[in-house]
């Protein structure tokens, strides 16, 4: 009889302990972050789609279209046709797509450029109504524009 | 049956179909930003000032949505369960005094009635559970059957000593009986036990199992959608608020209370024990359905009736 | 367990009466992914239960026969998507093994800070999932707010919140920086002292204690039979920790325990985990004041090419023992690969522990041995 008094009163105090937790935490501040009314932290090494490096003096992108990033990607996600500009001495790409549908973002491709030209954009409002953009991202336009991280505002 | 009657039943049925409606609009957004600050989260924020219309759009967006009959369904029982389901509250909050003149209608025998359609809520329950013809749903109503007597038995004990300390089976008159102190003063156990029961007899969490998401996905109502499915939750929440409501008139002095006008404290006294309820859910994990059991035979039935023997000793003795 | 090559569909047991056969999955909120199991039951008790795997069989194995030794990396991380630090670190390991790659000092305090970091994360994820399995909706959402203070740690460091490929062969990609270690050192400070919510919130708490307390008693003789490995193990008394028995990376240097509970039950795996928070928050502490400077990638060669011959590799995820075995002809594709998972082995003893158990415990006893049902089926 004392044993079982005594296991409804051990009861009724751990709920109660419980009950006290959940009332704490309704009184503390919740961390929610009200996006897109608020702007969420994104870390410096955030890593959204790649995109290529713009080359300073010339305007145009880094890449010199010698395909290591073709060979290190696990996915097979990126296609680069390179050429060579009448009286240039490097080869420069005319097309760098990738398929943003595959894409892993794992970064071996960011490890093995040798020239450093591709990065990770920091880009991570991605959506759309079809896959059609995603499956064919044009790199070398989203040089000048339409990936970049203002698109992150809505 | 002169004018003034059946006006007087028009509103009667007006008013109660509008408090429900509201009710569980607003008892929902309640439970979903009790639940989410509870949760470090903020609760619907984005419909309405505060999200206060997030049921609203909720609602709309079930009532457009089809009812789907599983083609092996037993079609009538399963149409007909979730109006079972929902109608006794309409009848039972008639006779609920909100205040010294706020009332559906005076009853003799108000607690009978209300305790009796009380039960109908279970057999909405076997037939949504037996009509859909689904082994979750099945489960889920199964266990709501083997969980009636556990509670119910209970419950009436701990209603019999205040029905003797009022004499009288009316709402109206238990109130007017407890004018300068409270039920739960002098029965806190029975007060205590008639919490614990109420959580049990509107399938609340701890005690959700006949709807226990994680084991039988969504238990009783697995298979409706739509407007039926709504009519499920809306009975839910009518039942909590009509079960606090006979709370706060059996054990908290109705709309007795200093100051504010008595609709006023009956509604405050209701949804304290609709707040409680809520605290108990998002606290604490679900029984399981044999210990339940055990829990209402061999701890709230011996306390209640030891309750009840020592109120009635008690008072043949005064 | 089912075996799919005798007969290509389940031909189900007759039933008898009174009994039914319940389809618990492939989409069931109690299984945690597509795992499905076919229970036969009688009434609320459950007769037999049959695990059929397979729904998220994605060829891993294979796959990893078709591509460089790099390229095998991303991989890692979507089998074990909760613990894919682990992961990338035993198939890092064997690697290196196979080839004889030096990792600097730093690169492997780095590995076990960040793998300790991501076991914390994955018991959080398991603790939520856990109770939510009991019933309990506001301890998930307890955990996942802690938990996401690692995933914005580890996403500072590695760039990603879930499926990491953060190491390299011969050390991690990236090198990282005091804001982060200072970051690490809040974090192990609000979680000693915040880890008492849990306890007082779940723990302590009379009805979790019924639910769990002797619910799914493995056996002493029936853990190393069914190849039982990490907490679920340890709950059942076998002080067994690849950390401490084959000692990898780092580990030997630091000072832990490896917390055993001797009761086998749900709640006896569960007090394992818990615990085994309090100790990777230990270690973290430990490789936080010992972190030595210096570079974190040696120089390995671009094409990995291994020496004909095999390597075995075994590190102790939050889930268990897993062992990657690796058979390479030279070249620059591996010729075999083979992973053992922890969570497959933990799952065959399901089967066992649900005979004769009530519906709401067998789900209970599947939560409590923290399956990730795509590292099952791989």
């Amino acid at each position: 009889m004392n044993n079982y008094l005594k296991e409804i009163f051990n009861g009724l105090k751990s709920l109660v302990i419980g009950l006290k937790v959940t009332m704490t935490t309704m009184l503390t501040k919740s961390t929610t972050i009200e996006w897109p009314r608020e702007a969420a932290p994104i870390p410096e090494r955030f890593r959204g789609h790649i995109m290529l490096r713009k080359n300073e003096e010339t305007g145009l992108s880094k890449c010199i279209a010698c395909g290591s990033c073709v060979r290190a990607c696990p996915s097979n996600c990126i296609q680069v046709k390179g050429a060579k500009p009448e009286g240039a001495k490097k080869k420069a790409p005319i097309l760098f797509q990738l398929d943003f549908t595959k894409c892993s973002l794992c970064g071996l491709c960011v490890e093995s450029c040798p020239v450093d030209a591709i990065t990770f954009s920091r880009n991570y409002a991605l959506a759309g109504p079809s896959s059609e953009p995603f499956a064919t991202m044009n790199l070398l336009a989203g040089l000048a524009s339409p990936f970049r991280e203002e698109s992150n505002e809505l | 049956m002169n004018e003034i009657s059946i006006l007087r039943s028009l509103l009667t049925i007006v008013g109660v179909s509008v408090a429900i409606g509201l009710n569980a609009v607003f008892v929902v957004w309640l439970e979903r930003k009790v639940a989410g600050h509870m949760q470090y989260r903020l609760g619907p924020t984005e419909v309405g000032p505060k999200g206060l219309l997030q049921t609203v759009a909720d609602g709309l967006k079930l009532v457009s949505k089809q009812i789907i009959f599983p083609s092996a369904a037993d079609k009538p029982i399963f149409a007909l369960a979730p109006i079972i389901c929902l109608v006794p509250v309409f009848v039972a909050i008639l006779p609920v005094p909100f205040s010294d003149t706020l009332q559906g209608h005076e009853l003799d025998i108000g607690l009978l009635l209300v305790i009796a359609l009380g039960l109908l809520n279970t057999l909405g329950i076997l037939m949504a559970g037996w009509g859909s013809d689904n082994k979750y749903a099945l489960l889920g109503a199964s266990r709501a059957i083997a969980q009636i007597c556990a509670y119910k038995i209970p419950l009436l004990l701990c209603i019999l000593p205040v029905i003797m300390l009022s004499g009288s089976f009316s709402l109206r008159g238990i109130v007017n009986a407890q004018d300068p102190v409270w039920y739960a003063v002098y029965q806190p156990v029975a007060f205590f036990i008639y919490i614990i029961a109420i959580t049990m007899e509107t399938n609340r969490s701890p005690f959700d199992f006949a709807e226990a998401e994680s084991e039988l996905v969504a238990g009783f109502h697995t298979e409706y959608s739509g407007m039926a499915f709504s009519l499920f939750f809306l009975a839910e929440y009518s039942y909590m608020f009509l079960a606090s409501a006979i709370a706060s008139i059996l054990f908290l002095g109705g709309w007795h209370g200093p100051f504010l006008p008595g609709v006023v404290w009956m509604l405050l006294k209701i949804y304290f024990f609709l707040c409680l309820m809520m605290w108990f859910r998002w606290t604490f994990p679900r029984v399981r359905v044999d210990q339940m059991l055990n829990f209402g035979w061999k701890i709230l039935l011996p306390f209640s009736l030891l309750n009840f023997l020592i109120t009635a000793g008690v008072m043949a003795i005064l | 367990m089912f075996d799919s090559q005798e007969n290509s569909t389940y031909q189900l047991e007759p039933v008898e009466d009174n009994q039914f056969v319940l389809n618990l999955g492939p989409q069931h909120p109690g299984t945690h992914g597509v795992l499905r199991v076919i229970l036969h039951m009688d009434g609320e008790y459950i007769l037999t239960a049959d695990p059929v795997l397979g729904y998220g069989h994605r060829m891993q194995e294979k796959i990893a026969e078709n591509m460089p030794y790099t390229q095998i990396l991303p991989y890692m991380a979507r089998m074990d998507y909760l613990a894919a630090l682990s992961f990338n670190q035993a198939w890092v390991c064997v690697v290196e093994k196979m080839c004889g790659y030096e990792v600097p000092r730093r690169a492997e305090y780095i590995r076990v800070l960040t793998t300790e970091l991501n076991r914390i994360s994955s018991h959080y994820l398991w603790f939520g999932a856990f109770l939510l399995d009991l019933g309990a909706f506001t301890p998930f959402l307890h955990a996942f707010a802690d938990r996401e203070m690692i995933l914005d740690l580890l996403e500072e460091v590695t760039g990603s919140r879930l499926t990491y490929c953060y190491f390299r062969f011969g050390g991690v990609s990236s090198d990282v920086d005091d804001s982060f270690l200072q970051g690490v050192q809040d974090f192990v400070e609000h979680m000693r002292s915040h880890l008492k919510t849990y306890h007082e919130l779940v723990t302590g708490n009379v009805i979790f204690q019924m639910r769990t307390k002797d619910v799914g008693v493995i056996l002493p003789f029936d853990t190393w039979g069914y190849g039982l490995s990490g907490p679920v193990l340890r709950g059942s008394g076998e002080k067994y920790d690849v950390r401490i028995s084959e000692p990898y990376s780092i580990y030997p240097e630091l000072d832990f325990e490896i917390p055993v509970e001797r009761d086998g039950d749900c709640l006896a795996r569960y007090m394992v985990r818990m615990r085994e928070v309090e100790e990777s928050l230990n270690i973290i502490q430990q490789t936080l004041d010992k972190m030595p400077d210096g570079p974190v990638r040696s120089k390995v060669p671009k094409i990995i090419k291994p020496p004909a011959g095999e390597a075995c590799m075994a590190v102790e995820t939050p889930r268990g023992e897993l062992m990657i075995h690796v058979v390479s002809d030279g070249t620059k594709v591996p010729y075999r690969v083979r992973y053992r998972v922890p969570s497959f082995g933990n799952l065959s003893v399901f089967s066992r522990l649900a005979k004769g158990q009530l519906l709401a415990d067998a789900l209970a006893v599947l939560g409590s041995l923290d399956l990730v049902i795509p590292e099952v089926d791989r």
